[in-house]
């Protein structure tokens, strides 16, 4: 077996060493009638060809993003990641090294969440950002614990915008942990009266923009009547390229923002894994959940970097603790900053801006296909798209025509009629104009 | 004894002409190389990406558009390679030595495993294009599933946690949903001292009592324990087994029993895992349910922290509550349930967006498929044997609270040896350091004295064990033999000396920022 380097005769020598005949005597604490003693009924070992051979074939049967004309947004963004960012990744050094627990001997990865949580600050318009969540739903859900922790309320608000897959992790863990979630209904058009459901009672108002519908929301209103009553304003987004182009959620007056980081480094990977993007204002730091990297000095009075506040932490708090939460996303850490200091300013706005543009074309494109009307005022790379019929045949149609159209609103929020006929359609700057004539054309042949 | 020293100097180090340290006008030493912060040496304007101009519209994002720079630093490629690389080499990594951590499963990571995840159909694919283009993306979850259903002889497997914490949550909010259908409200959760924070932390966030479970001498769980601490408030147990001490919990069965006859639920933090895989099914010992770190036992890369993938395997009596998203195979049919409102009564609902982490999905079935029934058994195996083998080279010098009893993957040690050399658990893992190794898990568990938690894993030659015995054998002796300085200054050939992390805690700076104007003028 390629990956274990002890021979049969290493074994039998590091046996008697130990002093016991056999490897089942250092196993004799499993009592012996829960002992296993046939192999598994799985299949034996394999050559590294066979099984590039076996899941060479599962992969195969999938349709790749980058294999046909491909507009699937919500939540997740096909972008362009350049060759360095895989290359550097993958070095030794970072792909197998641990949580830097042992910082003199970690600082490479320390300076890079360093320099991750000051890039995310900066990109949010906030002052400090934590060094990860596991992704942009399961961080939405610690931004409402947070704001319970530091409000001491235990009543959400969440926009009938928000992504509903953000909404019903938040639902779970609020349903669990005996708080209060107040679900708006689905707000397509941003017409919602959100400023109406925050009340002294509420610990904070999570609002997503640009929304799952593409719609950009003006934050400053609800933050300024969150704030009158006491409460704070979780702003989310899944989309951090439209950071590049949309003005922060910091500068808006948000509280708490976080948000899928996946766009800036990460491949699509059918969901995961992705970067929770975090941060907050300085006075909350110590409520916050998950890692954080600060600066120091060493013994020779050098500049360096630890993990710190884990005071916070369960490994130190125990049942006390902010979150449960250990593990980060270290690795799409890592993409998300490199592919970052790769854009800087100048590539991150042209970026943001050909995703924009992009966007625009398309939704001309697709809105003078008789029937068809985008319902969005405002948008950046993503807007909704409403057809005759049910949307979800009309995507499925226009995969068998090898164009990949977008996601039915009736798959993120099943059961609801009205929202049958809508589509969900991204666009970013891996789109061409053949990209963007094909989808017109098969559209249109799908809806004649 | 017989030691392997091959690869090590011949001279001891005592010999060596110890050279006054003149530093170097740069920093920099040789091959380690000093790097400034991105934001010191990367400009807003500068890019390392060259994209066409993009098309003219007119914008639609109504008065929202940002105003304000942003001012982040842009480098050319040529420069982010040098930086990241020149940051890279200020780590340690599992490719570069033994990573003997305990607890965390530091084994090699084979470089199959990424390939095959970067292959186009897994790595480029959207969780929400058609299911009718995705149909070998849920194959293999598919196919992982039933691997893990098999070695843990469970019911059902729940795929989408993200981490272990996260299916530690997943577990224990079934465990409360299975309560809740049987009209009752528990409270109380027992967790063991020896257990990981995470479980206590866990049992909290969702609102239960944590109540604690004391550990006999080598740190298992006495069953009395377990009984008189029962009852109709208790709704669960949480045990890691192997627990982490490094031992098979030998009353595993009875303390199931216990907790079932109470009408509780066992959960088992599967952290250990890799230990058991193909010498015990987690089913048969009576678990109700158990996260698999697919980063610890399957080997999917630790990343420098993450990320991490933690499926739950669930029993009979939990696998209604299993969250969705969901992969069901009923014969040749292989079914993706992700409606969490509808058709799902029981289910938890959703625990993150999407199917979870695919790309560990893909690495972790890799690992499977390549070691298969018997290279698995075999792994578990070989960790046992090389951990026992360091204890068995180790124990004269060092103190094991369990004694002379064989462990599993993992052997602990408290620091009762240093008693009266002034020298501590941190020390000595600082000194190892130097050396040339990454130090094991120091100060957990905590229901030992200064513990060192030493897990070698399977991926360890005879020769790197060697190695690594020889060297920690010299470091006791030396601690004995009053060489304090060596490990007081430790480390001293590390990228950084010991960093003050009372200082980095006390005023935290957690962030750069542009130094103001007037202060770089004063300094100059």
């Amino acid at each position: 077996m390629r990956y274990l380097p002890l021979t049969p005769e290493d074994r039998t020598d590091m046996l008697a060493r130990v002093g016991v005949s056999s490897i089942d005597d250092l196993f004799a604490d499993i009592p012996a009638k829960v002992r296993q003693t046939e192999l598994p009924d799985l299949p034996r070992a394999k050559g590294e060809m066979e099984v590039e051979r076996i899941l060479g074939r599962m992969a195969a049967r999938n349709v790749s993003a980058s294999s046909v004309p491909f507009f699937v947004g919500a939540g997740a963004y096909k972008h362009h990641v350049p060759a360095s960012v895989d290359h550097l990744i993958q070095r030794s050094e970072f792909l197998t090294s641990y949580t830097p627990y042992q910082p003199e001997i970690a600082q490479g990865t320390l300076q890079y969440l360093y320099e991750f949580q000051t890039q995310v600050a900066m990109l949010t318009g906030m002052d400090v950002a934590n060094a990860s969540m596991y992704d942009g739903s399961t961080g939405t859900g610690e931004a409402v614990l947070m704001a319970h922790r530091v409000t001491k309320r235990r009543k959400a608000v969440l926009s009938g915008g928000l992504h509903p897959h953000y909404r019903e992790v938040v639902e779970t863990l609020g349903r669990f942990a005996d708080d209060r979630i107040v679900s708006l209904a689905p707000d397509v058009r941003a017409t919602e009266d959100i400023l109406g459901a925050i009340d002294d009672e509420t610990s904070c108002v999570v609002v997503q923009s640009p929304d799952v519908y593409g719609n950009l929301r003006d934050l400053r209103p609800i933050a300024e009547k969150a704030h009158a009553h006491g409460a704070l304003l979780v702003a989310v987004f899944t989309e951090a390229m439209s950071l590049g182009l949309v003005e922060s959620p910091g500068a808006q007056g948000a509280d708490i923002v976080v948000g899928e980081g996946q766009s800036i480094g990460n491949p699509l990977t059918f969901g995961g894994p992705y970067v929770g993007l975090f941060a907050t204002r300085e006075k909350y730091i110590r409520q916050m959940p998950g890692r954080l990297c600060g600066e120091t000095v060493d013994a020779e009075g050098k500049r360096g970097y630890v993990l710190t506040l884990s005071t916070r932490e369960q490994h130190i708090r125990r049942d006390k603790a902010t979150s449960n939460i250990c593990t980060n996303s270290g690795l799409c850490c890592l993409a998300f900053t490199i592919h970052m200091s790769l854009l800087g300013e100048a590539g991150l706005r042209r970026t943001a801006e050909t995703c924009h543009a992009n966007a625009v074309l398309l939704a001309d494109a697709l809105g003078a296909v008789p029937g068809v009307e985008v319902l969005n005022e405002t948008f950046f790379n993503e807007f909704t798209l409403k057809v005759p019929g049910r949307a979800a045949d009309v995507i499925e149609k226009l995969a068998a025509r090898g164009v990949l159209g977008g996601v039915p609103v009736s798959r993120l929020a099943p059961g609801r009629v009205e929202l049958e006929g809508l589509i969900l359609v991204a666009s970013t700057e891996v789109n061409s104009d053949e990209d963007r004539a094909a989808y017109a054309k098969a559209l249109k042949e799908v809806l004649s | 004894m017989t030691m392997n020293r091959e690869g090590r100097g011949a001279t001891a180090p005592e010999t060596h002409e110890v050279h006054q340290d003149h530093g170097t006008f740069t920093g920099n030493r040789a091959l380690r190389i000093e790097e400034a912060l991105l934001f010191e040496i990367g400009r807003p304007e500068v890019t390392g990406v060259d994209l066409p101009e993009p098309p003219k519209v007119t914008k639609r994002l109504g008065a929202l558009e940002r105003k304000a720079p942003i001012n982040l630093p842009g480098l050319s490629e040529p420069e982010a390679v040098r930086h990241y690389v020149r940051l890279s080499r200020h780590n340690y990594s599992i490719d570069n030595g033994i990573f003997p951590l305990g607890s965390c499963t530091m084994k090699h990571n084979p470089r199959l495993n990424e390939k095959m995840a970067r292959l186009p159909g897994f790595g480029d694919v959207h969780p929400l294009q058609p299911q009718s283009t995705v149909p070998g993306a849920i194959e293999l979850i598919s196919e992982l599933s039933r691997w893990l259903i098999e070695l843990t002889g469970m019911t059902a497997v729940a795929m989408s946690p993200k981490a272990g914490a996260h299916g530690e949550l997943c577990g224990m909010m079934a465990i409360k949903a299975a309560l809740d259908a049987r009209g009752e409200t528990r409270k109380v959760v027992l967790v063991p001292d020896s257990a990981h924070g995470t479980n206590p932390a866990t049992a909290a966030l969702i609102g239960f009592q944590v109540k604690s479970v004391p550990a006999r001498a080598d740190g298992t769980v006495d069953p009395a324990e377990v009984v008189s601490r029962v009852g109709p408030d208790v709704a669960a147990i949480m045990l890691t087994n192997p627990n982490t001490c490094g031992l098979f919990e030998r009353d595993v069965v009875e303390i199931a029993k216990a907790i079932h006859d109470a009408g509780g639920y066992f959960y088992c933090d599967g952290a250990n895992f890799n230990a058991i895989v193909g010498k015990a099914r987690v089913g048969d010992l009576g678990v109700d349910a158990m996260h698999i770190n697919l980063h610890k036992t399957f080997s999917t890369p630790h990343g420098g922290g993450g990320p991490g993938a933690g499926p739950v395997v669930l029993s009979q009596r939990l696998a209604a509550y299993a969250p969705r998203p969901l992969v069901v195979a009923d014969g040749k049919d292989v079914t993706l349930l992700e409606d969490a409102e509808g058709g799902a009564k029981h289910s938890i609902g959703r625990m993150t967006a999407f199917h979870g982490q695919m790309g560990m999905y893909v690495r972790a079935l890799s690992y499977m498929l390549s070691h298969g029934s018997d290279g698995l058994r075999q792994a578990s195996e070989d960790a046992v044997l090389n951990a026992n083998y360091i204890r068995a080279c180790l124990q004269d010098l060092y103190s094991a609270p369990a004694g002379d009893r064989p462990c599993m993957h993992e052997i602990l040690f408290d620091d009762s040896f240093l008693e009266g050399t002034g020298i501590t658990t941190l020390d000595l893992a600082k000194a190892m350091i130097d050396e040339g190794f990454h130090p094991m898990t120091v100060y957990f568990p905590l229901v030992v004295h200064g513990a060192m938690l030493i897990e070698p894993t399977e991926s360890e030659s005879r020769a790197s064990l060697d190695l690594f015995i020889a060297a920690m054998r010299d470091l006791a002796m030396a601690a004995k033999a009053g060489d304090t300085a060596r490990f007081k200054e430790a480390p001293r050939y590390a990228p950084r000396r010991r960093l003050d992390e009372t200082r980095a805690a006390r005023a935290p700076k957690l962030r750069w920022t542009a130094p103001e104007p007037w202060k770089a003028e004063a300094a100059e």
